[in-house]
């Protein structure tokens, strides 16, 4: 039953928020909410002391039943958006800053997204994990076109018809291998695909590869992701960077990694110079804008770019890094664009020229963004040099050594990007003379939110020991067989 | 039996590509369902076309006698609601632009993307 | 507002409760037949479009049990909650019990699975309903 706790608990929080008038169901809301990290916590527990966890729904007999599995990785990403939920609620406490509009649909698709990437990181079959990500999906567009104007549709527009490709491939993907091995169950369809001819699992492979990469925003797919992000609120444009891409990537790690393991070798070739292409049309992107949340969409491309390395390793090291690069990627990033929204709040705008003068106005601030943003180019001691520290040694370890030369030209260009924020934001004066920054009113939530955040990174950061053990763990029992 | 259906879903997906290319936004929403109804039919033939039988145990008996597959049918069904949800948020959604934006061209939709100004700088963003 | 149907009206006095109660012959014909919940509550979403074909989409909606959204979160909450008995019998989630009641002239089979089929019927209803009576009510608007 805790296995389903990160589907069950969301979803019912979800449902019972549509049956209760908007007055409770913040309040609703929050008590799901709450209870998430729990659950997320006694599940890591107890697959860190006893293995992995598994239930079959309706207690079918395998491979018909719909299974469900939760190993190290499963958990450790299940507590990220268990974490990312919680930041958002309480950034919504708030109200200011750039919140999303209390709108009566707003807490059950919340809830009802965080449902579908939670199910998706549980689930142990094919099949079952397309419907999580259609309701991932069908939250994220309501999500995105909630504050209803012209830029907003447009960006649903954008991203509905790219993502709903996606999926339509997933679940053709899904129906081919289907037809080859007669499987869903990930055991059984890694064991029928190991025994067909590679005639066959090669192209199936390549399209399950494929609906994945566009889910995660890989080059050359990732045009939804800057066409639709920087329309978002900040609550939600941090829970979409955390968490979105993420089930994309996961969703490789698992299948390449794990469940269709040994994958045809081409397969990673491939993967390797997407990952390549990707962190460099990323971080060029970042570099050519002067939206904040623009540069920022446009680095999580980046970002994606060397996890994505990482998983073409293909070797449980390579993957340990992966998962790794996921959990730093999604906490730095998220508090990256809550720093961005509090120089929305300050400033009024998100454009770089239209803002100045912060660190004389907000010294905290700067200080919170010049940690995040060392961060993120990968400085240690830092969640991000550990992360790109591990990814870089493996790459180089396993004699790629053109991809490793690759990562560490798109991390220079990072550093270009961040100086510019750094020098636009918070070093040059305001533009407008008569500037002040604004009373730090009603910010409270909002701040606490991103020191939580904060204190996460940090710790990360300084003591990695444990971070990377975990990980190491991760990757191993992913191909122990979960 | 299977290669009909084969060539239905291979006409199907081809007619819905061709439509959903179109710069038209009806067309290219209706292009998409299209290409989900035949993948969905894809979903369905995937379990292969035994016999016609509704696949129902027969009262007293212990085994399924000769009935069609029934795990495609039950992936079919589901494949069938989302992309029927899909499909009603799509004509909400291009019902809204049509209102807002006035125009059913998406080469026209620049609102959440604004193009360059002076050449090559990027446009301010409006912020909300 | 446009010209009444009035033939359609008289017909619909017996129309919509027959159909109302052939949808839920259908949910319950579901357990050992061609039936269920999906089936029993597209016919109990015709009946709602059939009225407000006939008066208006208003009218449809105000002879639903609930409001369309509510009616089918109810439903999905329903499916969910007809999973945790079995877990309550230390069986995993989504594990049905069957219960045979004795009556005085035949049995009364009971179960979890009516529960499970009547949340599919309630969403089913509550959402394609939904989405039927605000298209049909933009027409109206329209007209």
């Amino acid at each position: 039953m805790l296995v389903l706790t990160p589907l069950l608990v969301p979803l019912a929080t979800a449902l019972v928020c549509l049956l209760l008038p908007p007055a409770w169901q913040q309040r609703a809301s929050l008590a799901g909410a709450l209870l998430l990290p729990a659950c997320g916590l006694a599940l890591a527990g107890e697959v860190v002391s006893n293995g992995p966890l598994t239930v079959v729904a309706g207690g079918w007999p395998l491979p018909f039943g719909i299974e469900f599995a939760a190993d190290r990785l499963s958990a450790a990403l299940v507590l990220v958006a268990a974490l990312m939920l919680n930041v958002v609620l309480l950034w919504q406490a708030g109200g200011s800053a750039d919140a999303a509009p209390a709108a009566p649909t707003l807490q059950p698709l919340l809830q009802g997204l965080v449902a579908g990437a939670g199910a998706a990181f549980v689930t142990a079959d094919l099949f079952n994990l397309y419907v999580w990500f259609e309701l991932t999906l069908i939250c994220a567009l309501g999500l995105l076109a909630l504050r209803g104007g012209l830029r907003q549709l447009d960006a649903t527009l954008k991203y509905f018809v790219l993502n709903v490709f996606g999926t339509l491939l997933l679940l053709a993907a899904v129906a081919l291998l289907y037809a080859a091995t007669g499987q869903l169950n990930f055991r059984a369809l890694g064991a029928a695909t190991a025994a067909l001819p590679a005639g066959i699992a090669l192209p199936l492979l390549t399209l399950l590869s494929l609906a994945f990469l566009i889910k995660a925003a890989a080059f050359p797919f990732f045009a939804w992701l800057p066409a639709s992000y920087h329309t978002l609120p900040a609550p939600l444009l941090a829970l979409f960077s955390a968490l979105l891409a993420k089930i994309g990537l996961y969703a490789l790690v698992r299948t390449l990694g794990a469940v269709f393991q040994p994958a045809p070798d081409l397969l990673f070739a491939v993967l390797g110079w997407i990952a390549v292409v990707s962190m460099l049309s990323g971080a060029l992107g970042a570099a050519y804008h002067w939206d904040l949340r623009r540069i920022l969409a446009f680095h999580s491309i980046s970002q994606i770019g060397y996890i994505l390395l990482a998983i073409a390793l293909a070797s449980p090291a390579g993957n340990a890094a992966a998962i790794l690069f996921m959990l730093h990627h999604s906490l730095v990033k998220a508090a990256l664009i809550l720093t961005a929204a509090l120089i929305f709040h300050a400033c009024g705008h998100y454009d770089l020229r239209r803002v100045g003068g912060l660190y004389a106005g907000r010294p905290g601030l700067s200080l919170v963004f010049l940690l995040l943003a060392l961060s993120l180019i990968g400085i240690p001691p830092s969640s991000g040099f550990w992360s790109k520290f591990l990814v870089v040694r493996q790459t180089l370890l396993q004699g790629e050594y053109l991809w490793a030369a690759f990562a560490l030209a798109a991390g220079a260009v990072t550093l270009y990007s961040m100086l510019k924020i750094w020098l636009e934001a918070f070093w040059k004066p305001h533009p407008d003379e008569s500037w002040r920054a604004p009373a730090n009113d009603r910010l409270l939530p909002a701040h606490a939110a991103l020191g939580g955040l904060l204190l996460l990174i940090l710790s990360f950061g300084l003591l990695p020991e444990s971070w990377i053990a975990y990980v190491m763990a991760a990757a191993d029992s992913l191909r122990g067989g979960s | 039996m299977i290669w009909a259906v084969a060539l239905a879903l291979a006409a199907v997906i081809a007619a819905g590509t061709y439509l959903a290319s179109s710069r038209d936004l009806l067309r290219c929403l209706i292009g998409l369902a299209l290409v989900g109804n035949g993948i969905n039919l894809l979903v369905f033939a995937s379990g292969r076309l035994l016999s016609q039988m509704p696949p129902f145990v027969a009262s007293g008996a212990q085994q399924l006698a000769v009935a069609a597959n029934p795990l495609p049918q039950a992936l079919v069904l589901t494949a069938i609601v989302i992309s029927f949800v899909l499909l009603c948020f799509s004509l909400v959604l291009a019902i809204r632009l049509l209102q807002t934006a006035g125009s059913a061209d998406t080469a026209k939709l620049r609102a959440a993307e604004p193009v360059a100004v002076e050449g090559s700088k990027p446009a301010l963003e409006e912020t909300a | 507002m446009g010209p009444r149907a009035l033939l359609a009206e008289i017909f619909l006095r017996v129309l919509h409760p027959a159909l109302l109660l052939a949808s839920l012959w259908i949910l319950l014909r579901g357990h050992n037949a061609p039936g269920g919940g999906f089936i029993g509550g597209l016919l109990a979403v015709a009946a709602s479009a059939a009225v407000a074909l006939t008066f208006t989409a208003a009218e449809a909606r105000r002879r639903l049990p609930l409001p369309p959204t509510p009616l089918a979160a109810l439903g999905v909450l329903l499916a969910l909650l007809s999973g945790l008995p079995g877990v309550l019998g230390g069986h995993p989630f989504l594990t049905h019990l069957w219960f045979i009641v004795p009556l005085p002239v035949s049995e009364l089979p009971l179960s979890t699975v009516i529960l499970f089929d009547l949340g599919v019927y309630l969403a089913v209803w509550g959402a394609v309903g939904g989405f039927c009576l605000s298209l049909l009510a933009a027409v109206e608007a329209e007209r």
